[in-house]
């Protein structure tokens, strides 16, 4: 059934959670840096489902696990979309440089 | 299991649950003056504190995802109290306020989600308690919507929140396909120090030091900390650290005790890099709110020396200090946040001369504040040298020696603001504050609390004797 080895799914998820992390800190837009987020959020998913179908086909702990992570990236999004809505309403920019108030 | 022993385990999630519903239905009924609100909430909120008391009972629910015993009901008190004391607190500030339910409401949702996870049994329970206690924090942070420096901290706190838990969701994911299994107590069998092992450990253990802020994952604290109303800041800095410091211990005691060869280095360097950080922040700060920020950064440096103790003094020791930092931490946002309520005055420098117009309000904050550095006899002494005590017995004897020496640093910024309070001159001080009765009773606790947990031996042995060992 499964001619794909584990190994090579570890890697798509690997290299997904580093893009997103590299997305994270080099985007300016927010929007981006919540795409990238969710691209490591994904891989995580990613692995779990893999982990659960190639080394533990007995119980299903990590599909469970996925679907909660998908609830609460969903979750997430909304409160995070709210606040980006709240920062362009007060700075006229979704850009993280131009909210630069507080520091040090 | 009978259906009683069901809701003895959970009773303190229920009375939360049930208060979230009442609220939701003061919402929908007729219009409340918010005077006649406080008091319905904080006497609820007491309430909570006080039935949190009553039938304790040990146990495991849910096929070991939710588990109880007598010390997490103690923590979950602890946390009960500090949030009963925010709510008096922001009275001055609540009073005025359009949303006033709305705050209630994110703030018992993330309580309830930090009770969870003080008692999860298992990794997907953990995460979901994490989550459920850090993305209404968010929306909490920016509850001043029309200010500016608000959304910028509540958008450095949702994305800094969010990058955290997809790195330790990732250590958790790794963790599964080592170990197939996400139970704590089946972990702990499988753990064997596998290189793959260790990493996820890592990863994990930076999802944790960025929720308590540890250096060198701190850097969203003083932004969210300045930008935040000031209620919303004591609860980041007092109940969400906490929570996630009493989760911290017994995670590292019980379930990573097989790689405690690795964690124990880790906390050696990270919890003096958080002091020294802190601390030299600290001293160049004039927002009270980073200051503060700063100072609760060096204070988790030293509760991390507590924790690699790794004994019973070593969790003994953090509840304790942590219900101390509760006590004096809450007692100086309080001074702040009446100030800055009926004011808007947030700097030390406004503070010059305070001493001359609101004497009771400055001896409280001085207090707080020789609490927090840690001058005895208030508990804030007794609090650190517990801690240091339980650090030195690994015998580690360099690590407690700077820390001790970084307290002397510590003074020199907590002083500073005392002499600014009672020495410097000011044309204008801060008008004398006429201070609501809420405030007042939340002030007189937390003053107390700092005198008698230090003097009266009965706390630190009641939580030794409830501690679990390494």
């Amino acid at each position: 059934m499964s001619d794909v080895p584990l190994s090579h799914i570890l890697f798509v998820s690997t290299a997904l959670f580093f893009i997103g992390m590299y997305g994270l800190f080099t985007r300016r837009n927010l929007i981006t840096m919540l795409m990238s987020i969710e691209l490591m959020l994904n891989s995580v998913n990613i692995n779990f489902v893999a982990f659960n179908k190639y080394l533990f086909p007995q119980n299903l702990e990590g599909i469970f696990f996925t679907i909660f992570i998908i609830t609460i990236a969903a979750a997430e999004a909304a409160i995070a979309i709210a606040i980006i809505i709240n920062l362009y309403r007060s700075h006229q920019s979704i850009d993280v440089e131009d909210a630069t108030e507080l520091k040090f | 299991m009978m259906l009683v022993d069901f809701f003895i385990l959970l009773k303190q999630e229920l009375v939360i649950t049930v208060i979230l519903f009442l609220l939701l239905f003061i919402k929908l009924g007729k219009d409340r003056t918010n005077e006649s609100l406080l008091i319905i909430i904080n006497v609820l909120l007491f309430l909570n504190f006080v039935a949190g008391f009553c039938c304790c009972q040990e146990g495991m629910l849910f096929n070991e995802m939710f588990r109880t015993t007598n010390l997490i009901v103690l923590e979950k008190n602890i946390l009960n109290l500090a949030i009963w004391l925010i709510s008096l607190q922001s009275y001055a500030w609540l009073k005025t306020h359009k949303h006033l339910i709305e705050f209630y409401i994110l703030l018992l949702t993330t309580l309830l989600g930090m009770f969870f996870m003080i008692s999860s049994g298992n990794l997907l329970m953990f995460y979901l308690g994490l989550e459920m206690s850090t993305i209404p924090l968010a929306a909490a942070a920016n509850f001043d919507l029309f200010k500016r420096q608000s959304s910028e901290a509540a958008m450095k706190l949702i994305i800094s929140s969010a990058f955290s838990s997809a790195l330790l969701l990732f250590g958790i994911s790794l963790l599964y396909g080592t170990s197939g299994t996400l139970t704590f107590s089946e972990l702990t069998i499988h753990l064997n120090g596998a290189p793959l092992q260790i990493f996820s450990f890592i990863l994990l253990l930076s999802g944790f030091f960025f929720k308590i802020s540890a250096v060198p994952f701190h850097l969203w604290t003083a932004d969210v900390y300045e930008g935040a109303p000031v209620a919303v800041t004591a609860y980041l800095s007092v109940v969400s650290k906490a929570a996630v410091l009493f989760v911290f211990v017994s995670v590292l005691y019980t379930t990573f005790k097989p790689l405690a060869n690795i964690w124990y280095p880790v906390l050696c360097i990270l919890s003096l890099l958080t002091i020294i950080v802190g601390n030299l922040f600290a001293l160049r700060q004039n927002n009270f709110k980073r200051f503060l920020a700063f100072s609760s950064i060096a204070q988790v440096g030293f509760i991390l020396i507590g924790i690699s103790g790794s004994s019973q003094e070593g969790t003994a020791s953090v509840i304790y200090f942590i219900l101390i930092y509760v006590f004096s931490n809450l007692a100086a946002f309080g001074v702040v946040s009446l100030v800055s309520a009926l004011t808007g005055k947030e700097n030390i420098s406004d503070f010059k001369a305070f001493y001359t117009t609101n004497p009771l309000l400055s001896w409280i904050l001085t207090i707080a504040l020789f609490s927090l550095a840690g001058v005895p006899p208030t508990a804030g002494f007794f609090g650190k040298f517990f801690l240091l005590i339980a650090g030195a017995a690994k015998g580690n004897y360099i690590l407690i020696g700077v820390a001790a020496l970084n307290m002397v640093i510590s003074f020199y910024y907590y002083l500073r603001v005392v002499k600014a309070i009672f020495m410097d001159d000011n044309a204008e001080p801060i008008a004398k504050i006429k201070i609501p009765a809420m405030p007042k009773l939340a002030l007189y606790i937390c003053v107390a609390g700092i005198v008698l947990t230090g003097l009266v031996s009965y706390v630190y042995d009641y939580i030794y004797s409830l501690s679990t060992g390494f």
